[in-house]
């Protein structure tokens, strides 16, 4: 196990490291430079601004300089906000997004096996129509018209919920349900589909012979093996999770990531959404790296090799 | 400018297995069902339709400012049927026009990731042995990578310019139908036909040409309608965020973006685009669904 953890551990290296080349190499190759204004500015003043930011150097030792950065955690400059680096306003903005986030996928995950099991233990009745249409609704429409309609109904309507910002606890639950939902309605149907299969399978037959109750079944059996395509749609869930804060802090007005996402790609701001890319990427790199784990802890037949 | 959305030919597969397949539940659900899939059906092969042809019945322009106009509620009077914006643009024409680019992105991207997923997957299969590998690990690379903010990326850097759109899209979106072609051509290498045509003499490009492409559309089809709706939403996703289309040019996701805006005094002008980008992604979706159901056996969905 451990020795699988450490091989699987260096084979993410390589992909890590062409996000990092690639995001590179497209900021290099960018039309303009990062202090491109309206005024004219003096050749000996460029000059020095490009060495003050290490851009005189080869595009190699920049390079170098740079993953060298990454490692010790310094993604460098901010080239909009003068002064500050782009580590601080990371710093600033991760806890927002990773409450939300992390809110998003625990609610998302949870209430979508609840609502896929349900739906497989009443297949084909009207409860799991309607479980399956609303889930494929929940799919198809995207976060950026969910988020406005939430707020259209809830905050500007019927004037419950807070519409935009951070001031209290009933400030989240719009966000954290906008981001969860399309995710929970995948779970639900991924969940539906397996455990159904589940059900079919020979042990479950045996467990059901010897007379137990539907719940033990269900809870003691059948659920382990049936969350197995949930947990390896964990990594494009968090991919998920995170490209859609990106479209939910902007409606919702949070000072997250996501929209330190934007303003850096409105302001083309280069270092800062290059560092986002870089971190959105090894995020996700990680949680697919947890997932093939995970699958070991799950299935007693999986082995490692 | 317009954008003549070509044809496409989805609804031909669909029309005879997936109503049969897909809701097979006896009384009132199943033929509401059935009947369900009939409507999706047209109205994802009917949109191209609709949003060619719509804003010709309008007096209205997508670009033509309008002052005296501003934010007017749905009416008859003056063929404002869906309203205005803030800037007093006709929102039916708008709307439309959104459309148009919205689905003609649909369509393109996934022309353009058709056309590399099926390329690459059918080149790395037949082959086979090294350049597979070597062909399938770049491929599991690539999808470690959370493609959305790259496109983004590619936006921020390269400009905002509508056929860059087009290509980025298309370029990012075809690895997973580079993978499903891949192991559809694995199989197909081992069919005597196969066998045959090598016999002959015919050169490997000949065989990947004449004989495993024609053979991998069916499943190509497939995976294509899944790809329209995707491809979409984030072309919709990069207008939302300002990085799309430019004004007055205008896409389904520019819309609701500049509906959030003004939602306050006018939700008109969100629901409008709003309602129909869902319920265009939902049939795209159903559709898609329900033709990977019909055409593979042992999927076991429903």
């Amino acid at each position: 196990m451990l020795r699988f953890a450490i091989s699987r551990l260096f084979s993410t290296l390589p992909t890590l490291l062409l996000v990092v080349v690639v995001a590179f190499a497209m900021v290099h190759a960018a039309p303009g430079g990062p202090f491109d204004s309206e005024r004219q500015l003096p050749p000996e003043i460029e000059a020095r601004m490009a060495a003050a930011y290490g851009l005189d150097a080869p595009l190699h030792e920049q390079f170098l300089r740079y993953v060298g950065g990454l490692m010790r955690g310094d993604f460098g400059p901010s080239y909009r906000y003068q002064g500050t680096t782009v580590a601080e306003l990371i710093a600033d903005a991760l806890p927002v997004s990773l409450l939300i986030g992390g809110l998003a996928l625990v609610f998302g995950v949870v209430l979508g096996v609840a609502a896929g099991t349900a739906s497989a233990l009443n297949q084909n009745r009207w409860s799991d129509h309607v479980l399956i249409t609303i889930s494929m609704t929940g799919i198809s429409i995207p976060n950026f018209v969910v988020a406005p309609l939430l707020v259209l109904l809830f905050a500007i309507q019927l004037k419950w919920l807070p519409a935009s910002g951070l001031r209290g606890p009933a400030s989240y639950i719009l966000p954290v349900f906008a981001l969860a939902l399309p995710m929970l309605a995948y779970v639900a149907r991924l969940m539906r589909a397996s455990m159904i299969e589940v059900f079919k399978s020979q042990f479950i037959r045996t467990a059901r012979a010897q007379g137990l109750h539907r719940n033990t079944l269900v809870f003691r059996y059948a659920l382990k093996p049936a969350l197995i395509p949930v947990v390896s749609f964990l990594g494009p869930a968090v991919a998920g999770v995170l490209t859609g804060s990106v479209v939910i802090e902007q409606v919702f007005n949070l000072p997250g990531l996501g929209r330190l996402f934007i303003q850096g790609a409105l302001n083309r701001d280069y270092t800062l959404v290059m560092a986002l890319v870089i971190l959105y990427s090894a995020v996700v790199i990680t949680m697919n790296f947890l997932v093939d784990l995970i699958y070991g802890l799950l299935d007693p037949r999986v082995r490692y090799t | 400018m317009g954008f003549w959305i070509p044809g496409c030919a989805i609804h031909e597969y669909t029309d005879g297995n997936l109503a049969k397949t897909q809701y097979r539940g006896r009384g009132l659900g199943g033929y509401a069902a059935r009947a369900a899939v009939h409507v999706q059906r047209c109205v994802a092969v009917g949109y191209r339709r609709i949003v060619n042809f719509f804003p010709w019945f309008s007096p209205h322009t997508y670009y033509d400012i309008d002052m005296n106009a501003i934010l007017l509620s749905p009416q008859w009077a003056d063929a404002r049927w869906f309203g205005t914006d803030d800037l007093g643009r006709d929102l039916f024409v708008r709307t439309m026009y959104g459309g148009r680019v919205s689905l003609a992105v649909g369509l393109v991207a996934t022309a353009v990731s058709l056309v590399f997923g099926v390329a690459w997957g059918a080149t790395a299969g037949y082959f086979g042995g090294r350049i597979d590998h070597v062909m399938k690990r770049l491929v599991d690379i690539l999808s470690a990578i959370p493609f959305m903010l790259f496109v983004n990326q590619l936006m921020v850097v390269f400009g905002r310019n509508i056929l860059l759109i087009f290509v980025a899209i298309g370029a990012v979106n075809w690895l997973d139908m580079a993978r499903i072609v891949r192991g559809q051509t694995l199989s197909l290498r081992q069919r005597e036909y196969i066998q045959a045509a090598e016999v002959m003499g015919a050169s490997r490009a000949r065989i990947i040409a004449r004989h495993i492409v024609p053979n991998l559309l069916g499943i190509v089809v497939v995976y294509a309608t899944l790809t329209i709706p995707q491809v979409i939403l984030i072309e919709s996703f990069l207008s939302f965020l300002g990085l799309g289309v430019q004004e007055p040019m205008t896409s389904w996701g520019a819309l609701v973006q500049q509906g959030t805006q003004v939602m306050r005094i006018a939700p008109w002008v969100l629901l409008w685009p709003a309602g129909l980008l869902a319920v265009s992604l939902m049939c795209l979706n159903f559709t898609g669904d329900g033709l990977r159901d019909a055409l593979d056996p042992k999927d076991a969905h429903r």
